[in-house]
């Protein structure tokens, strides 16, 4: 706040800016060595590979049979987000609406798989999943991965309905309309933008979400990232490139999904259970 | 740390090519207490902000007896704010935020606590010494904010609209509390708002700005009996402003006809006849009569139009013309006064204030003083 | 006193007034969910822990401790997580501070920040065994600097594990402290700058007060990312040795030795220490002022 806006920055913004430039010199490092490397023919001891190819990918889509994996996964991710929406919305709903006793210890309750690393929730959950036949298979799949889905869904659609003024529904119902047209014709088009965001937020988790799949899949309910794992942690059987390749297919995959995202939702929502601040 | 003068000298502030205060020249002398006026958007909070150093000049210089001030940023000026939102340190007590500015000045301790306790006696605050800002209701914060600003006994107090935040009771209550301050404390200040009625009540001097651009300066008594052009008089209270044609001169008043109604008037500016012109009256100056009649009942103070018993007017001043005929549309009861709509048989809506009592529907007629009819350029702004 | 119309009213009134109607229903699904589905489990994998083949109640955890094997994941996985949460919460307040206002490169910031959370952690070890492997870029531009004589060994150890933890935990971080950051009102510094405070004061007698419940927030959120820490510490770590991290030492009780109730025991204890941590750093946060961060009614 000096009266001059300083052209030259103090020493400590050269050193703030300094330290973003090279996290990101670093990220972009570690990104590119896979991208790069899934374009090379053959990279040992120097710079950059020898030669280009795009051979890998054909390689890395029969080897590790990619288009199966794909529609697991998008299969996956379509259930988890149909579920955990249809779910998840009318019980946002009450809890933001509504004060009820044991509400806070409802909400809480919500808030626990999301808090809690997956792997802690995930090692008891796989076995009971296993117990009753669900584990191995697709179903076993969505339903561990709809366990932090839907207390998503609640949580970001809550400060969303809250956001809605229920003086309007009280108008609404004042002019004469029944529950059911409260809910289509006023309520639900103010909702559905928060439901897309929800939505959106929940898919991105969802192909992303390692633990969960990885401890409940069988051999052929397997999502990308956790295929990309095994073929990794079983590395030396395969060509280090061609799982490269299949780390690109994946990186692309989850690019696209962040751009959509974006559209909707601030990049922070991504994260945290942060309120869109209009920034 | 006092000043015998505080000079803005061409004072200037853009943001992304839009200028929000153009060129302000003002001399500001020890102990007064200055009103930046005007609608909002017109640059008085921006004016506000450079003074206290929390926007860069993109123009101009700021003198301090002779001392370049502008130079300096907002925690080496030892200017005291108080801000439209209070803005209290939350997790401070009301004591510890009265302490803060003492604090960074490196103050005893023991005086820290004799001086705060002072100001919070000034304000009235003493039980709620310990409390936390979020604790306390509006009016509270309000005086927890400008006991902040005062303890420093600072050079100059600056004032961000704060009373816009309170409810209407508390607002006249405590525009006579900072009129106690400022006559006990004697602290220059600077004191920005919206409310041409604070303004004119709590001020020695007014700033009025439009668009960024100085208006007038001038005392209360100025600007709101001689209003320098008609944006002035429109913030001012004078509600009836008319679109007319300058007629000609006569003597030192101008002659402007309304509705086929000769009325004289008196310039300001230097209207020609012809030009286009606005008239201003306040509505307590418009005079009511009853319809058809020759005006207003004689032995009344005023001018009325035509009849044979002229009252006594100041006889230098030409008589103001004709009385104009109107309807009573609206009437709102304000207790001693009334405040009235009337509509011209040409369909103008007048407001007029009267002690009378008329009622929806009746004709009236009515008539203005020749030196309360101010007739301003229609170009107006400078 | 009205003696007629002395009927309470109906238990259906006496219930909607304290929030008790059919619209609970629309709760239903979701709490059967999450009791079914999270509660249930959970109560059975400790109920588990305490159901080993041999060594009685306490049998998985009796074995738990004496295995040194078992008992150093602890500790492994503290020395991992906890100066991985520190580093991304410390460094995420300079940075912060200095990006707190509104710029034009902001949003594109968050956006590129938030690619390494959504890649994930597979894909950062994928990229960090290339990038920092002996032979990847990392090295090289060290050795061709002349930094070092010889590659710095960064994977398979404890410092691929770390820098995993880095790249996915300090953007998350990051975006968490800057919203805190953004939400303590902007007069609220003005106002100790028209009161004489430098850059510093204002930052340390007003910001960090005021931030401090936050941060505490945020170091207990990306605390427990770290330490349930998996893939990157079997893909760019050191699984058997210096990075066998609890989350491991449970995949293995599970799925190679088929020991439920220990990997139960393990998973029991993990939520334990990490609430140890919680409860610890939020009892400090508890003596702060966490109210509003508003500046007044206005």
């Amino acid at each position: 706040m000096a009266a001059r806006r300083a052209i030259v920055a103090t020493p400590a913004a050269w050193l703030v800016w300094g330290v973003v430039v090279a996290f990101f010199v670093f990220l972009a490092g570690v990104i590119g060595s896979v991208v790069v490397s899934s374009f090379g023919t053959r990279w040992f001891d120097t710079w950059l590979p020898l030669g280009w190819t795009p051979d890998w990918y054909a390689q890395a889509w029969d080897e590790f049979t990619l288009l199966p994996v794909l529609i697991v996964t998008l299969e996956v991710s379509a259930l988890v987000v149909g579920i955990s929406v249809l779910i998840g919305v009318p019980a946002a709903y009450v809890l933001a609406r509504r004060g009820f006793p044991g509400r806070r210890l409802l909400y809480l309750l919500f808030l626990l798989p999301i808090l809690m690393p997956p792997i802690t929730y995930g090692i008891p959950l796989a076995t009971v999943l296993y117990k009753y036949g669900f584990a191995g298979h697709l179903s076993g799949v969505v339903l561990a991965n709809l366990v932090p889905s839907v207390p998503f869904v609640i949580l970001t659609m809550t400060p969303f309905i809250e956001q809605i003024d229920p003086a309007v529904e009280r108008a609404a119902r004042m002019c004469g309309a029944g529950t059911r047209q409260v809910f289509v014709r006023i309520l639900a088009p103010l909702l559905v933008p928060g439901i897309l965001a929800a939505s959106i937020l929940v898919l991105v988790r969802t192909v992303g979400m390692f633990e969960l799949t990885f401890l409940t899949a069988g051999p052929d309910s397997q999502t990308l990232v956790v295929a990309l794992y095994y073929s990794m942690s079983a590395a030396g059987i395969r060509a280090q490139q061609s799982i490269d390749a299949m780390a690109v297919i994946y990186t692309s995959m989850m690019l696209v999904l962040l751009v959509l995202a974006l559209r909707f939702v601030n990049p922070t929502q991504l994260v945290a259970r942060v309120r869109d601040d209009g920034d | 740390m006092s000043f015998e003068t505080l000079r803005l000298d061409g004072v200037s502030r853009s943001f992304g090519g839009h200028e929000a205060l153009a060129g302000l020249d003002l001399t500001i002398k020890r102990g007064e207490f200055i009103a930046l006026l005007g609608p909002s958007g017109c640059g008085k909070s921006t004016a506000l902000n450079c003074l206290a150093g929390l926007l860069p000049l993109t123009r101009g210089s700021i003198w301090q007896d002779g001392a370049r001030l502008d130079v300096l940023p907002p925690e080496r000026r030892g200017f005291g704010m108080v801000f439209q939102n209070y803005a209290l340190f939350p997790h401070l007590s009301v004591r510890k935020n009265i302490a803060f500015g003492l604090q960074m000045r490196r103050v005893p301790r023991a005086e820290i606590r004799r001086r705060v306790d002072e100001a919070l006696r000034l304000v009235h605050l003493e039980e709620h010494a310990g409390k936390l800002p979020g604790q306390l209701s509006g009016g509270q914060q309000q005086r927890v904010a400008i006991a902040r600003a005062v303890v420093l006994e600072p050079a100059l107090v600056l004032m961000d609209e704060p009373l816009s935040n309170l409810d209407a009771k508390l607002r006249l209550e405590m525009r006579t509390e900072i009129r106690r301050l400022h006559q006990s404390l004697g602290l220059t200040t600077v004191y920005v708002t919206h409310d041409q009625e604070e303004a004119l009540s709590l001020a020695d001097r007014l700033v009025v700005l439009r668009a960024g651009r100085v208006q007038q300066i001038g005392t209360p008594e100025q600007l709101h009996t001689e209003p320098a052009n008609w944006h002035v008089a429109d913030f001012m209270g004078y509600r009836n402003l008319l679109p007319l044609r300058a007629g000609p001169r006569d003597g030192t008043g101008i002659v402007v006809e309304f509705e086929g109604h000769r009325l004289t008037g008196t310039p300001v500016g230097d209207p020609a006849p012809g030009d286009e012109v606005i008239a201003g009256i306040r509505p307590e100056d418009l005079r009511i009569g009853p319809a058809g009649g020759p005006g207003v009942p004689a032995g009344s103070p005023g001018v009325a139009a035509g009849g044979p018993e002229v009252a006594a007017g100041s006889p230098e001043v030409p008589v103001g013309g004709a009385g104009v005929p109107a309807t009573v549309e609206v009437v709102e009861y304000q207790g001693r006064e009334v405040a009235v709509e009337a509509r011209t048989d040409g369909g103008v809506a007048l407001n007029l204030r009267t002690t009378d009592r008329p009622a929806i529907g009746d004709r009236i007629t009515v008539s203005v003083e020749p030196r309360r009819l101010l007739v301003f350029p229609a170009g107006g702004a400078t | 006193m009205s003696a007629i119309v002395g009927a309470r009213p109906a238990l259906r009134h006496r219930l909607a007034e304290r929030g008790i109607d059919r619209q609970l229903l629309l709760l239903l699904p979701a709490a059967l969910f999450v009791v079914t589905l999270f509660i249930y489990p959970f109560l059975y994998g400790v109920g588990l822990s305490f159901q080993p083949t041999r060594g009685g109640t306490l049998g998985a955890y009796r074995e738990f401790f004496t295995d040194a094997y078992l008992r150093d994941t602890i500790f492994t996985t503290l020395r991992l997580s906890l100066p991985a949460a520190l580093l991304n919460v410390l460094a995420s307040v300079p940075i912060a501070y200095r990006m707190r206002g509104r710029f034009r490169a902001k949003r594109l910031l968050t956006t590129l920040l938030v690619v390494p959370i959504t890649l994930g952690t597979v894909l950062t070890a994928q990229g960090l065994l290339n990038f920092l492997g002996p032979t990847g870029w990392f090295n090289r531009t060290l050795l061709s600097a002349g930094l070092v004589d010889a590659p710095v060994r960064l994977t398979n150890n404890y410092w691929g594990v770390f820098f995993s933890l880095v790249i996915t935990g300090f953007p998350f971080a990051f975006l968490l402290v800057l919203s805190y950051l953004s939400g303590i009102d902007p007069s609220l510094e003005r106002a100790a700058a028209t009161l004489g405070a430098g850059r510093w004061q204002r930052f340390r007698r007003i910001t960090l007060p005021l931030l401090a419940p936050g941060l505490a927030t945020t170091f207990c959120l990306t605390f427990v990312l770290a330490f349930s820490v998996f893939p990157s510490a079997v893909l760019v770590g050191d699984p058997a040795g210096t990075t066998r991290v609890m989350s491991i030492a449970a995949y293995d009780a599970a799925y190679v030795r088929y020991d439920y109730p220990l990997a139960s025991a393990v998973a029991v204890l993990m939520g334990l220490v990490e609430l140890l941590v919680i409860a610890a750093v939020l009892g400090w946060r508890a003596l702060l002022y966490t109210g509003s961060t508003a500046g007044g009614k206005g």
